[in-house]
């Protein structure tokens, strides 16, 4: 595929001949593969640094004396140094694999929420949460009569900061946000954020699932409490993800699941639990994905971050200059440096759906659905909408491509007018 | 012809756009039932009442243009026929949609055949009839 000439410094199509997905044919066409946000396409490096580990080195880690333990060990524990280091995280210890950014979100939930959230205590959440920093903390609503305060957003699609201040109140005891909105790519100013989390004496727990593949994140420099993120959106493999938490805040927390790996001493009666991360690693973790994913990070960091991201957000700004004459086109999110490379869409009187399938049959794949973000399609006044999101790998030609087939698709199926 | 129009022909838009036998139905012996796809949000009420061994059928909802234009295309098809055949056309167009021999005349019905090649799609074109055959089930079981 040619490319026009690129406004950044990312060589991106040889980036593209790392990644073999993204030469295949789908219905007849070329893919473009414009659903990075849902789940990053990863590079033969990943791939291959997974095999290599599972034909030369795979065992169970942290028991057995042999060699292949030790080596795997190695491995495991070297994964989580390099992950941590790709987030500026100052110590490995206090970075915990999990599954992904849902189970490291029901992870604080379940154990720091238990011990430090009773009735009438605050969470503080905006209304463009993902389902995933939601739903955990409406069970402690359940359970333990918390609060859930939503913070609207201003009408250009960003966190209403003023409605925030107002929010944060002597009760709040967390504050649990987005870095980057899945469906509006709104970049939130997580630093501020911290300070008035911080002043009120509450905790910041920061949603990192699009944030970590697309920006460069600094937990230290952020000055948030907790940050969650997923291996599969981010060039990594599925079943591998991230909590990051403050040592000091990490220490005080007890045991999520029960199990190997995360004891001191068990007799029948009781347990006593290991030093963090293993207190929150119970059973066999995912290996063989945490030394894909340490793969991905090295990957990302070869490319650079602030390479990726400007690119990300170059994209998003031609994407809506495309589209911003497109009648009955109504593009969702903020414009600006705070937006990263996602333009949710509603083509007024054609279902998300529809656009989705008219897309895929020229070999575009995007998402259609409420992007498991019910309430932020609420606030917005649409239940289902359309999103193309993208990557370091994604090109101009192929934004092009994407704006060009929405607009002859809205043209021919859009314009009648359609019954509600 | 392209993929594209093979799926949405104009038969289908003219139903999204234009649906027959939108409505309600009130009134002794109507039976009402919801059908919902929690995946991607479709979602319809069908109305039925039997009258003389002939069904009278209208529908509400929202959602894409295949599940809409289905629930338009079934209704008018269903109207005026007994409940047997109707629970036999449901048979036969669930096959169509699965890519299998349907076994009887569809007529407009087989304007929804090209979605046999869009599997993720199938659930928008089966959804009215799913929700027929739970109210066919529940007409048989008097007033509901």
């Amino acid at each position: 595929m040619l490319d026009s000439p690129l406004m950044d410094d990312l060589d991106v199509l040889a980036l593209r001949r790392d990644f073999p997905i993204l030469s295949r044919q789908v219905n007849g066409h070329p893919l473009t593969y414009l659903d990075s946000a849902a789940s990053s396409q990863r590079p033969r490096q990943v791939v291959a640094a997974m095999q290599e580990y599972y034909e030369r080195h795979h065992a169970n880690v942290h028991r057995g004396a042999h060699t292949l333990a030790t080596e795997a060990t190695d491995a495991f524990e070297g994964a989580r140094t390099r992950v941590a280091r790709f987030i500026g995280a100052p110590e490995a210890r206090s970075l915990v694999f999990t599954r992904n950014t849902t189970e490291a979100i029901n992870l604080v939930a379940a154990s720091w929420g238990r011990s430090n959230l009773g009735a009438g205590d605050e969470v503080v959440v905006s209304v463009a949460e993902h389902h995933a920093n939601l739903v955990p903390w409406h069970f402690l609503k359940r359970e333990r009569g918390i609060v859930i305060r939503p913070v609207p957003l201003t009408v250009d699609h960003r966190l209403d900061l003023d409605a925030l201040r107002a929010a944060i109140g002597p009760r709040t005891k967390l504050v649990s946000t987005f870095h980057m909105s899945n469906v509006l790519g709104a970049i939130n100013p997580v630093a501020e954020i911290a300070g008035l989390a911080h002043a009120a004496g509450a905790l910041l727990l920061v949603d990192g699932a699009q944030a970590a593949p697309h920006l460069v994140v600094d937990v230290a420099a952020l000055g948030c409490d907790f940050y969650a993120f997923s291996g599969h959106k981010m060039l990594g493999p599925t079943g591998i993800g991230a909590l990051w938490a403050r040592p000091e805040v990490l220490e005080a927390m007890p045991p999520f699941l029960g199990g190997g790996e995360m004891i001191r001493r068990v007799t029948l009666e009781d347990s006593t639990y290991a030093d963090i991360p293993a207190r929150f690693e119970a059973g066999t973790p995912s290996i063989g994905e945490a030394v894909g994913l340490a793969a991905a990070v090295d990957y990302l960091s070869a490319v650079g971050m602030d390479r990726v991201a400007r690119h990300d957000r170059e994209l998003a700004s031609y994407a809506l200059d495309l589209l911003s004459d497109v009648p009955g086109l109504t593009l969702f999110g903020p414009r600006g440096d705070d937006r990263g490379g996602i333009v949710a869409f509603d083509a007024a009187g054609i279902h998300a759906h529809d656009v989705a399938t008219m897309l895929d049959l020229e070999g575009i794949a995007v998402r259609a659905g409420h992007h498991c973000a019910q309430p932020l399609g609420a606030a917005l006044g649409v239940a289902a909408s359309a999103r193309a999101s993208f990557y370091l790998y994604t090109t101009r030609a192929e934004v092009e491509l994407f704006a060009n087939a929405l607009r002859r698709i809205v043209e021919r199926f859009g314009a009648k007018g359609v019954p509600a | 012809m392209s993929l594209l129009d093979d799926i949405y022909q104009d038969v289908i838009l003219d139903h999204y756009r234009n649906p027959r036998r939108h409505g309600t139905l009130e009134g002794p012996g109507v039976v009402s039932q919801e059908g919902v796809n929690p995946s991607c949000g479709d979602e319809l009420t069908l109305y039925l009442r039997a009258g003389a061994g002939e069904l009278d059928a209208r529908f509400v909802g929202e959602g894409c243009a295949i599940s809409q234009a289905s629930a338009s295309l079934m209704t008018s098809a269903i109207s005026g026929r007994g409940a047997d055949e109707a629970a036999a056309l449901s048979a036969a167009f669930q096959r169509l949609v699965r890519g299998e021999e349907p076994g009887l005349d569809l007529g407009d019905l087989q304007a929804l055949a090209g979605i046999a090649k869009l599997p993720a799609r199938v659930k928008c074109a089966v959804l009215p009839w799913k929700t027929l055959d739970e109210a066919l089930t529940r007409l048989g079981d008097g007033p509901g």
